[in-house]
């Protein structure tokens, strides 16, 4: 007998939920225990009084399952809201990542020149590397690491996909 | 304003709450609670023998009530050992309120003695759940907690006081009820679903009201409606195991529980259907059988107040978000506006009675063995004749199919059974918190010989409250449950399956204060039954059954309603791994 799997779309999912203690912990651990994926988690609190986090997930799953994911979400007492972005509308979803690069010679003027393309920023240097601080989209940032893994990639840091729909409506 | 410590404070509340009875056990974590509760005037404390006993009681107590159940147990051990009767009050949709003891604010975090993190352990297996970290904010969550543990679909809510802030003092005044923002079921039902549900139940030619545990969830009227909306349509009805006594057996009506163990005539039904209306059920694995072959014809409408049961498992075509008795009120008083009648299904119930003819619950009697159909059966005779209120519970296994299928209930709130856990252990428990909760009923358990061994030390609680439980142990020296399948799965390969060095029911009966009866032959069934409800004060029946009966109709896992087994000799012996696979 084998197992099989089914097909699976990504999906951008932004809550609003209270903030307060274990409120990630029984996110997460949701996804765990009915075997959802995250491909990523953001959170960070977005109102003056500290008490409403946003909660942005990516996850994929065939549409049931994202329903499902979404009911489940609903139910948690302290989840406000969840809007899945991906099938609300258009919406604007950005991700910021430090790629860390070395080299001497070509490569540098090389890794400068597609940062440029890419609109990467310098924030810090040495006579062998750079930190560049990139902004995106997760597609662009998985391009632009790609490509300074030919040149010389030492290491990445990605902070998770952040997203609101676009228009003058909140969520 | 004067100043109460944490645990006066916890206390206040919960008489604040109406809260009468706390099944629990001390520990150091919550002496100071205990201490609270001494010689409290209208607060009663159960003492039980093990905290999963306690989960059980509080569980038996709030589905026969129709009230909370309420647990107290100390830090560590104490709270580890309520988690099993959490999850099944999670999964049956109990509602509960286990109070945890915690160690100190200032331990939290360092392993300290009897530490645990109950916030962490509990957090998926409750409904919602608390640390408490000053008793300025305990009055506002107990209240809290109870709401939650009560509204919408209910659960259990777990609350963890540390030991410091039960000593702490803060000013108390009863608190408005404060519930998170967030926190809103949705009870009333859209009025445009409402009216299309309406209208394809007045327009179906084979309908079917498919209910379960959420008819009686949603209180007595749930059921009332559940009745009137039948009688309005003249609709089959069929019910899940937790739904049982929402609809009188009694009912020309009624068609049985479905799934699993369920009736060919429920079955049959539910795959022949045009229109499928399930109230307050969730489309459980055990009742669907294959999901593909599962009722492909039928239209089908879901009321449940828990939108994340809507279309989880299989795809509905008219989902309504609401409370049972709301929805149902509101779907009777259009049905009677548009001026409705029953549509003619004479047609389907000609098919239905040729379904029944099948009498897929008969078996065969040699007169040499008691059989465990037979036990249910003369006790449901034996129980009606003693015209008293009885309320049935049952542990797992084959008699709780049994019991499911024998035994008929005329309404709710009278069966209590595990059903989305399966907690063998649950069902002597419960009968304790039923008992209590109901000191003028008679509250028997059906339980198995392996089954009764797992909380079987609550007997002494029994006793010391003076609750006249009885106990009815269909002892067939065998896992039964896990036997048939071995028959049917492993060609009878019965590993671990056998009851060995079983204890001598009657003796320990006795051991305990108990009056102890053992029924051995057909011929002494009768009587003995009889006897065990006539006897004042707890009794434990060990009623010795033929050893290998199988549990009939059954569907094997991975087959659809249709492919139900009838009887012993239609089972094949190997089964696939695909099939094996299916739990
Ligand atoms: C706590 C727990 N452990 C294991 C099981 C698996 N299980 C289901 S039924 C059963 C056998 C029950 O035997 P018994 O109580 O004698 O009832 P019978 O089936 O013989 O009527 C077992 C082990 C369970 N349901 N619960
Ligand atoms: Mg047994």
């Amino acid at each position: 007998m084998h197992i099989q799997e089914e097909l699976s779309q990504r999906h951008v999912l932004s809550l609003t939920v209270s903030n307060e203690a274990g409120i990630l912990a029984r996110i997460a651990g949701l996804f765990t225990a009915r075997g959802y994926n995250i491909d990523s988690l953001t959170v960070a609190d977005i109102t003056a009084d500290h008490a409403i986090s946003r909660i942005t997930i990516v996850t994929s799953g065939p549409p049931k399952v994202v329903d499902q994911i979404i009911a489940q979400l609903e139910r948690l007492v302290p989840v406000h809201k969840v809007t899945d972005l991906t099938e609300a509308g258009p919406f604007v979803e950005r991700e910021l990542a430090l790629v860390k690069v070395a080299g001497v010679g070509e490569d540098r003027i090389e890794a400068l020149r597609l940062a440029d393309v890419f609109r990467a920023k310098v924030v810090d240097t040495t006579i062998e590397s750079f930190i560049f601080e990139i902004t995106g989209t997760t597609e662009k940032i998985d391009n632009f690491v790609g490509l300074m893994r030919q040149i010389g990639l030492i290491e990445v840091g990605r902070t998770g996909v952040v997203g609101l729909m676009r228009g003058k409506e909140a969520v | 304003m004067a100043e109460k410590s944490g645990a006066d404070i916890l206390v206040e509340c919960l008489v604040d709450l109406g809260v009468e009875v706390v099944f629990g056990y001390p520990g150091g974590a919550v002496l100071p609670i205990y201490d609270a509760l001494y010689n409290h005037p209208t607060i009663k404390h159960v003492l039980v023998r093990h905290e999963q006993g306690a989960t059980h009681m509080a569980e038996g107590y709030a589905r026969s009530t129709g009230r909370p159940g309420v647990v107290l147990v100390t830090s560590g051990p104490g709270a580890t050992n309520a988690v099993t009767g959490i999850t099944d009050a999670l999964m049956d949709s109990i509602p509960m309120v286990v109070i945890t003891g915690q160690v100190p604010t200032q331990l939290i975090g360092t392993d300290a003695f009897q530490e645990a993190d109950t916030v962490g352990i509990t957090r998926h297996c409750s409904k919602h759940n608390y640390l408490v970290k000053t008793p300025g904010k305990l009055a506002e969550v107990v209240h809290e907690a109870f709401h939650i543990a009560t509204t919408g679909r209910p659960g259990p809510v777990v609350v963890d006081i540390p030991k410091n802030v039960q000593i702490a003092t803060a000013p108390y005044r009863k608190p408005e009820l404060k519930v998170h923002p967030s926190y809103r079921p949705q009870t009333k039902a859209d009025a445009a679903a409402i009216d299309s549900a309406v209208e394809m139940l007045a327009a179906a030619e084979r309908p079917i009201l498919y209910t379960g545990g959420g008819v009686i969830n949603s209180g007595p009227r749930g059921s009332a409606l559940l009745r009137e909306l039948a009688a309005l349509t003249g609709a089959p009805v069929t019910s899940t195991l937790m739904g049982l006594g929402a609809f009188p057996a009694s009912s020309d009506q009624w068609l049985g529980m479905l799934g699993m163990h369920g009736t060919y005539e429920a079955n049959w039904a539910m795959n022949q259907a045009d229109l499928i209306l399930c109230i307050g059920a969730r489309f459980d694995d055990r009742v669907t059988g294959r999901l593909d072959a599962f009722a492909p014809n039928a239209r089908k409408i879901h009321i449940d107040i828990d939108r994340s049961s809507i279309n989880k498992t299989v795809d509905v075509d008219l989902p309504i978000v609401a409370d049972v008795a709301s929805a149902l009120d509101d779907m009777i008083a259009l049905w009677k506006q548009r001026g409705h009648r029953a549509s003619a299904l004479g047609e389907w119930w000609a098919r239905i009675e040729g379904w029944r003819a099948v009498r897929s619950l008969d078996y065969a009697e040699d007169g040499k063995d008691i059989m465990p159909q037979r036990a249910i059966a003369d006790l449901y005779k034996a129980c009606a004749a003693s015209g008293k209120d009885v309320i049935i519970t049952t542990e797992v296994g084959q008699h709780q199919m049994w019991a499911a299928q024998h035994f008929g209930f005329e309404a709710p709130n009278k069966w209590l059974t595990s059903g989305g856990l399966g907690t063998m252990g649950y069902g002597f428990p419960a009968a304790i918190g039923a008992q209590m909760g109901n000191p003028d009923s008679l509250t028997v358990c059906i339980a198995g010989d392996a089954s009764i061994q797992m909380n079987i030390q609550e007997m002494g609680t029994a006793t010391q409250y003076r609750l006249p439980v009885k106990i009815l142990i269909l002892n067939n020296e065998y896992m039964g449950m896990v036997r048939q399948w071995q028959e049917l799965t492993y060609e009878s390969r019965y590993s671990n399956s056998y009851s060995d060095s079983l204890p001598d029911f009657v003796k320990l009966g006795e051991a305990y204060g108990w009056a102890g009866i053992r029924i051995e032959r057909p011929d002494e069934l009768e009587a003995g039954l009889r006897e065990m409800i006539d006897t004042p004060g707890p009794v434990i029946v060990d009623c010795r059954v033929a050893k290998l009966s199988n549990c009939f109709p059954m569907i094997p896992s991975g087959a659809s309603h249709t492919d139900m087994l009838l009887d012993p000799k239609q089972i094949a012996g190997v089964m696939s791994d695909e099939a094996k696979a299916l739990v």
